[in-house]
């Protein structure tokens, strides 16, 4: 860990000098967005700069270029994923997107139909809920939930049961990888098993994930992964979809238009091969290249003393706030990125706003996790989210914030 | 005094604290002042729900004049509310519907009335308009 230097770290992220309120601003919403460091904003700029370009198409040496650097982002996002092949990369407009299209082509396949079963979890955020609610709404699929513990860890038994009673309709598990709302991490080896032998595809959504853990896709045999580069050090509006190459082959395409095609006429038109079938239209040029751009920030930094910061820095946060009376946590001990938590007889908002006055930026609310409020019978939480550049004194601001903010509204 | 009156009242009240700490914990204060509202009376139609706080609201006419009554699960909103209030109750329908809510802007609170806020409080304030309107009736 001597080799982590947070300060030095710091001043990478141009935004952390702001001031909020006449306060140093202490950014504590990463689950929400990540901040970019200079090399991403370099990244973003001199796409246009030098670069732009629209791609795949062209002949003159800006194309040429603007084609190379985004085919690379896609070696390096495939690298990183430890995906099979770079076929298995789709980029996207983020998780949302992501999920939306693979409902989509295996709603239109009919590789979910009219009796079958998909299998969510009460820890999804309404980007992995309602494009299954949807999908089952028009295809006569029906949905099922997963139930938490009390500590937010998934019910593994009601898991195995769900498998079980549902075995000869089950079609698909769709699951976050870590919880954005309690920072539950989920046993992906044991669920994707279990869904296999079950007969199910699975889904993971891994928006929560990117940022903070190591990944190999291929090891984890997992089916779709999705993620959103603007929570991973890149900007909004770019994400990838990571599908295992023999099943995004016999998947229809979604979107229609430029890029996906082979050959157009009105006799009939052929598709493109991976990974173009799925990226109808110009793309995010610029988003792809700043999202290799920040996972080779990431990967400098190494994911794994990331982690062991974070880790740290979230469980001084939860054990300092636990110390504050009436403060009650939410999620397990071994939580990683979002700390979640309520003051008892104080709303969320209220605690939020001043500590908003106080420079200090959480979340409130139900964090798109509706369903997993109503669960733990609340309206929402405080939520406390980590990055690489927090330090401790973020996390002291945030517990004298905490307490000044009791001590007005008790 | 007149709603405009009353308001030009509060603002001198509150440039007094140039602390942000002052500020909050005054409207905190008054919303603990508010009545109850019993919560036999908090039910699911008097209910605005806003995306972080829920707020209750109620109100009847009497003898021309509006009066209402309020809640929320949220301190600060309901502060707030007590503002409102303050302003708007015992008014006539015709008052309150040319009642002005701009001058929140000047008491260093008015992003708990922005939409982007996510909150009750702008529906809410929507609402006791809404309900005077109801009040005045179709001659207004």
């Amino acid at each position: 860990m001597s080799g982590y230097n947070v300060s030095a770290l710091r001043a990478q992220f141009p935004i952390l000098k702001n001031e909020v309120h006449g306060e140093p601003l202490v950014y504590l919403d990463n689950a929400a967005t990540s901040q970019k460091p200079q090399v991403v904003l370099d990244a973003s700029r001199n796409y246009y700069e030098l670069l732009n370009s629209n791609i795949h198409r062209g002949t003159h040496y800006l194309a040429q270029q603007a084609t190379a650097a985004h085919e690379q982002a896609r070696d390096t996002v495939a690298a990183h994923l430890h995906a099979g092949s770079r076929e298995e990369v789709i980029f996207t407009s983020g998780t949302t997107d992501g999920i939306n299209l693979v409902a989509s082509i295996l709603g239109y396949s009919g590789r979910i139909g009219p009796g079958d079963t998909i299998l969510i979890s009460n820890l999804e955020h309404h980007s992995n809920t309602v494009p299954w609610q949807l999908l089952c709404e028009r295809s006569g699929a029906s949905l099922e939930v997963i139930p938490v513990h009390e500590d937010g860890t998934l019910d593994l038994d009601s898991f195995h049961r769900l498998l079980g009673d549902h075995q000869d309709t089950l079609k698909l598990v769709a699951l976050t990888h870590i919880s954005n709302a309690f920072g539950t991490v989920l046993p992906l080896e044991t669920v994707i098993k279990s869904s296999h032998e079950a007969g199910a595809l699975v889904l993971i959504d891994g928006a929560q994930a990117v940022p903070h853990l190591v990944m190999d896709l291929e090891a984890l045999d997992v089916d779709f992964y999705v993620f959103s580069g603007h929570k991973a050090y890149a900007p909004t509006g770019i994400g990838v979809l990571y599908g295992k190459r023999a099943l995004l082959e016999s998947l229809p395409p979604w979107r229609g238009g430029g890029e996906m095609i082979k050959k157009v006429s009105y006799e009939g038109t052929t598709y493109n091969e991976l990974p173009y079938k799925f990226e109808a239209g110009t793309p995010n040029i610029e988003g792809a290249i700043a999202l290799a751009t920040a996972l080779g920030f990431l990967n400098d930094l190494g994911l794994e003393e990331v982690h062991e910061h974070e880790h740290a820095l979230i469980e001084h946060a939860a054990g300092t706030l636990s110390g504050i009376e009436g403060v009650r946590l939410y999620g397990p001990h071994d939580r990683i990125g979002s700390l979640s938590f309520n003051v008892e007889g104080i709303h969320h908002y209220d605690l939020g706003t001043l500590l908003d006055k106080m420079g200090v930026a959480v979340r409130t609310g139900h964090h798109c996790c509706q369903p997993l409020m109503a669960r733990f019978g609340i309206t929402g939480t405080l939520r406390a989210s980590f990055a690489c550049f927090n330090d401790e004194g973020d996390v002291q601001r945030l517990a004298q914030a905490v307490e000044k903010a009791v001590a007005m509204l008790r | 005094m007149t709603i405009a009156e009353r308001q030009e009242q509060l603002l001198q009240d509150l440039n007094l604290f140039q602390d942000w700490t002052e500020r909050y914990e005054y409207v905190i204060g008054l919303g603990r002042k508010l009545p109850e509202m019993p919560p036999v009376q908090k039910t699911d139609d008097k209910l605005i729900e806003g995306c972080q706080s829920r707020v209750w609201l109620d109100a009847r006419l009497e003898k021309g004049a509006v009066h209402y009554m309020a809640d929320s699960d949220s301190q600060i909103t309901k502060g707030m509310i007590a503002l409102f209030i303050h302003f708007l109750d015992g008014e006539s329908p015709d008052h309150i519907l040319t009642a002005d809510f701009a001058f929140i802007e000047k008491t260093g609170l008015k992003e708990h009335l922005a939409p982007t806020r996510a909150n009750a409080l702008s529906l809410m304030a929507t609402q006791m308009k809404q309900r005077a309107l109801d009040f005045a009736g179709p001659a207004s």
